[in-house]
């Protein structure tokens, strides 16, 4: 649609003020796989508390909008097999690299950090590649 | 208790950020990674409208030595750019472009995501602990880890 860029931008300017929050009044750094990972994997410590809360928000809350505003889809693949093999890459990928997309890509980025940046072109080049061949060489997806 | 607080509207604004910007649509973020395909410009827009807050937030927060709560502020150094910050981003990449979905999505969508949905978060958890076994989890360890 010719508004999808204005409501990602819109969309985006909450995120980035989510992120800002977290910084400015809990000391945190809002990244979602090292707040859903440490609490998967134990290594929370005293975060476990905090984390959890935010992954209730961040569950909760669109859900209870998808309850009253209709329309809300993923469009994920019908193809279990797909899923699985994401779902396992995105989560090793993600704890190996200490960062997914919110946590390298908008507060690695907007602090400039070269980590975040290298991990930013990293994921984003790979996803590209991975598009390509999946996608228009060997039609897998 | 205010951390509490604060912990869940952060995640709330984020869910609905995600919601908003069309981040938890597969298809909006496979087709920002299709630029052989129709590409799909939403992606950008949606990291550059966030990056912004951020910026404004770090500049802020490199003059505090606590955050309003009272927890030290973060103030991460600048850290290596390994082969496992690479390779890691490379495997997460490739899922990335499988799925459409990343960790923050995965949750945000959770709600109305189906079957699918569930199947990828639980994919998701399971190498997150494959990850934490064949890899010790760094987060906090030293000033340079705790750089996303």
């Amino acid at each position: 649609m010719q508004t999808d860029w204005l409501w990602g931008l819109l969309g985006g300017g909450l995120i980035g003020s989510a992120g800002a929050m977290f910084l400015l009044l809990n000391g945190r750094i809002m990244g979602a796989s090292g707040i859903l990972g440490t609490v998967v994997d134990g290594t929370a410590g005293r975060n476990l508390v905090e984390n959890t809360v935010f992954i209730a928000g961040l569950v909760g809350v669109p859900w209870l909008i998808s309850l009253g505003w209709q329309g809300q889809v993923t469009n994920i693949t019908s193809s279990n097999w797909a899923i699985v093999v994401g779902g396992v890459l995105v989560g090793l990928g993600t704890r190996l690299a200490n960062g997914c997309t919110s946590g390298h890509g908008v507060c690695g980025i907007s602090r400039l950090s070269r980590r975040g940046i290298a991990a930013t072109l990293a994921y984003v080049g790979a996803g590209m590649i991975g598009i390509a061949l999946f996608r228009h060489v060997w039609g897998l997806i | 208790m205010a951390r509490l607080i604060f912990a869940f509207l952060s995640g709330s604004v984020f869910g609905i950020g995600l919601l908003v910007s069309g981040m938890t649509d597969t298809q909006k973020v496979q087709g920002f990674l299709d630029i052989f395909g129709a590409w799909d410009p939403t992606l950008a827009f949606v990291m550059g409208g966030a990056i912004l807050p951020m910026v404004v937030a770090w500049r802020f927060a490199a003059r505090q030595r606590t955050a309003l709560t009272g927890a030290p502020m973060p103030h991460p150094g600048r850290g290596p750019v390994d082969a496992r910050l690479i390779g890691g981003s490379v495997l997460f990449g490739a899922g990335w472009a499988i799925a459409g979905l990343c960790p923050g999505p995965a949750l945000a969508s959770l709600g109305f995501g189906g079957t699918g949905g569930v199947i990828f978060l639980l994919a998701m958890m399971a190498g997150m602990v494959v990850s934490a076994r064949i890899a010790r989890p760094t987060d906090g360890v030293t000033a340079w880890t705790s750089d996303p």
